[in-house]
């Protein structure tokens, strides 16, 4: 069928069935947005580049389906760096479309010229730089493919100008031929025997789990495998959610903020099994004695991360919905016996639990954020799609919410970036309509990206917006205190003129706000009861730290407690 | 430790810019980097010499092999292989020196490809301790005005390619 290559590009994304993209038009894909206007699928029009891909970074995480930006060249394109760089870290299947110049332009310094190919290479999974029309189809059915199998991750796909007006004769391809890649889904099954042959001898075994268990929909056996084995569990930030967090088993995050009970039992532990995780350095702390007793276990589809961090004892290589319910499948007839062998184990763990306790000063005057995270849980059952920002209630978030399923937890990992929360709520509130979205976030972090309050508005997406206004940058002032002699270096933001009520009203969405303790409960059972998208300024105390917290290099056990009065 | 590394890319644009991108953010220890076509159109081979220890070049081998475009990586240290280095060494010469250049070029058994009044241009392929060798020798007595090296290639003994 003869078409024009913007109109070849509607078609694939129909073809991939895309029901919506998110995106900013400009120069470069004038063509392309014109052949958008007669698309079936939704295009949500944020107010910034990076709210875009932020967007489908967020819809991507809460959907399991690849997100879509499309952005112009130059400006419109290095504006979708930051995004791009936060889904690679995390491993978000995304597919970003950008303008190029025209080919004879390219190279020539033309106006609204960047090389998203060189700039993006680092920070994509693959890239394409297309300049022939007949490529189009070929290269959008690898980029999809690529995007969502094996590990996921961001591909860019840069069209230049004139191959959005070129005329092709179109037909998209049934299937992908790429000699370089082909994801792993299988592994060895001997693996999975020795793997068994270590569980029957531990004493003190572990179960650390990670984002990949959320990317490949495993929770559901991952449970399985947990009961069946009676193992303690532990997880680290992205893989919060895919075991309820009330698991008579679960540890909770472990970690510089994890819990004392499930960094306790990372070092005494004899045998870990990391599934689906890559052992950052914030998991970890001093590297070299991670672990210091464990023989380690590795589970991933990505042979590259294997022995990057830690040495592993044994990798299981593949998708986790092979391996888990692989292993599974072995340790079914002697789960009795496992769960007595571990019995002594779970009787140390359960007292690390009880001994130190996540725990907060209640009887304040003040608004604890720890609270309202808890308060938001009652609210939602546990049920809600969490989005936060990045800082000190990302991690009052990861600790306090009760997360109970998969997806239902989508923060910047990886990357840790600000001003990420808002648009990704809203893109996973225009993938998940039904849903209630709720977005934690600071009061640093909300102004990097505040332009989406109206986009919010524009299409009525419903998030509820929380923000923790402790007038300054909260984890990098907490590091100063603890680690900078107290000197606040450019953190406090105090004193400043933003009102953050007046903010979202002038763009159209309901503000409201809580100063003192006795007014959360009202103030969000009445942002619960509002239609549309709605921001509560929470004022929390200054000086708020987060805890426990392992500094930086040092080793898990050795974390520090803050003063609590109860 | 070194490793020489055969990689079989495919023969498009961008495929040196993946591969360069990635050597410069893993900050890997590249010692050497020679890239040409081979017997198929649409493969190019990329000879890598990296230097580190064994974690260090697992991880060059697994993150190069998550390239969409590389296809496969074979290590030659481990096998029987050729290894060769080609250079092109431009060396001062007048008409008292040039005999004694003829000399040490015959034993290293190079070869002159140019001459003129003022220098005289040596090819030598071996490998790089002989390359570094020569040179030696012509820069003490010589003097060398400018040195271009390819960096390794290498091809393994035996029927059996990189590719299988």
């Amino acid at each position: 069928m003869k078409m024009t290559g913007a109109e070849a590009i509607i078609e694939s994304l129909n073809n991939e069935e895309v029901d919506v993209v998110f995106g900013y038009p400009g120069g470069s894909v004038l063509t392309l947005y014109d052949a958008l206007y007669k698309a079936d699928f939704k295009h949500i029009l944020t107010k910034h580049e990076q709210g875009a891909v932020h967007a489908a970074d967020g819809y991507a995480r809460a959907t399991g389906k690849v997100g879509v930006v499309i952005a112009t060249s130059g400006p419109g394109a290095t504006n979708l760096v930051t995004g791009i760089a936060t889904a690679y870290m995390d491993s978000i299947p995304l597919v970003a479309i950008t303008g190029q110049v025209a080919v004879p332009l390219i190279g020539r310094d033309s106006f609204q010229e960047a090389d998203m190919r060189g700039i993006t290479t680092p920070i994509t999974k693959h890239n394409y730089l297309v300049k022939k029309v007949e490529d189009l189809p070929g290269v959008l059915k690898e980029a999809f493919y690529i995007a969502r199998t094996g590990r996921p991750g961001p591909v860019v796909v840069d069209v230049a100008k004139d191959v959005f007006a070129a005329t092709i004769d179109y037909q998209y391809p049934n299937e992908v031929r790429l000699r370089g890649y082909q994801p792993l889904y299988e592994g060895d099954s001997v693996t999975i025997d020795k793997v068994f042959e270590e569980l029957r001898v531990a004493h003190t075994p572990l179960i650390f789990v990670g984002g990949g268990v959320n990317l490949s929909d495993s929770s559901e056996a991952l449970k399985t495998l947990i009961e069946q084995t009676g193992f303690p569990v532990i997880s680290t930030l992205m893989g919060l959610g895919c075991i309820a967090f009330d698991h008579p088993q679960f540890l909770g995050m472990v970690g510089m903020h994890g819990t004392y009970a499930a960094n306790m039992a990372t070092t005494e532990c004899d045998l870990m099994l990391g599934i689906g995780v890559r052992f950052d350095d914030r998991v970890t702390g001093l590297l070299s004695e991670f672990a210091p007793k464990a023989k380690i276990i590795h589970f991933d589809i990505d042979p590259a991360e294997i022995n990057k961090n830690v040495v592993a004892h044994l990798r299981v290589l593949g998708d986790m919905k092979w391996s888990i319910p692989a292993l599974s499948g072995r340790v079914q007839e002697v789960s009795g016996e496992l769960k007595e062998q571990v019995r002594a184990w779970l009787e140390k763990v359960r007292f690390w639990q009880q001994e130190k306790p996540l725990t907060y000063p209640r009887d304040t005057d003040l608004v604890m954020p720890q609270a309202v995270v808890e308060k938001v849980n009652q609210l939602t059952q546990g049920e809600a799609v969490i989005v936060t920002d990045v800082g000190q209630h990302q991690m009052w978030v990861a600790q306090y919410y009760g997360f109970r399923n998969s997806r239902s937890f989508l923060t910047s990992g990886g990357l840790g970036t600000m001003g990420y929360g808002l648009p990704a709520a809203l893109g996973a509130q225009c993938g998940l309509p039904d849903q209630t979205v709720v977005l934690f976030v600071g009061d640093g972090g909300i102004m990097m990206n505040c332009q989406e309050l109206a986009t919010a508005a524009d299409y009525n997406f419903p998030v509820k917006i929380l923000i923790f206004n402790n007038q300054c940058l909260g984890m990098v002032a907490q590091w100063q205190r603890m680690f900078y002699g107290g000197r606040y270096s450019h953190t406090r933001l105090k004193g400043g003129n933003t009102d953050f009520v007046k903010l979202a009203e002038a763009m159209g969405v309901t503000g409201l706000r809580v100063t003192k303790p006795d007014e959360l409960n009202r103030v969000l059972d009445e942002a619960w009861a509002t239609p549309g998208p709605v921001v509560v300024d929470i004022q929390i105390p200054e000086t708020m730290d987060v805890w426990p917290m392992v500094p930086s290099g040092a080793r898990l056990d050795q974390m520090i407690f803050g003063e609590v009065d109860e | 430790m070194k490793h020489t590394l055969a990689v079989l890319v495919e023969n498009k644009p961008g495929v040196l810019t993946h591969i360069s991108a990635l050597i410069s953010r893993r900050a890997f220890n590249i010692e050497s980097i020679a890239a040409g076509y081979t017997e198929e159109p649409d493969t190019t081979r990329i000879t890598i010499v990296v230097e580190g220890d064994e974690m260090e070049q697992e991880q060059v081998v697994n993150q190069l092999s998550k390239l969409v475009d590389v296809i496969k990586i074979s290590d030659l240290t481990a096998v029987e292989s050729i290894q060769r280095e080609l250079a092109l060494i431009k060396v001062k010469a007048t008409v008292n020196t040039r005999s004694d250049i003829i000399n040490i070029v015959e034993i290293f058994r190079a070869s002159i490809v140019d001459v003129n009044r003022e220098t005289m241009v040596i090819e030598l392929s071996g490998d790089g301790t002989k390359i570094d060798a020569l040179c030696q020798v012509l820069e003490v007595d010589h003097g060398i005005i400018e040195i271009v090296r390819t960096g390794k290639i290498a091809l393994s003994r035996g029927p059996i390619p990189a590719k299988a």
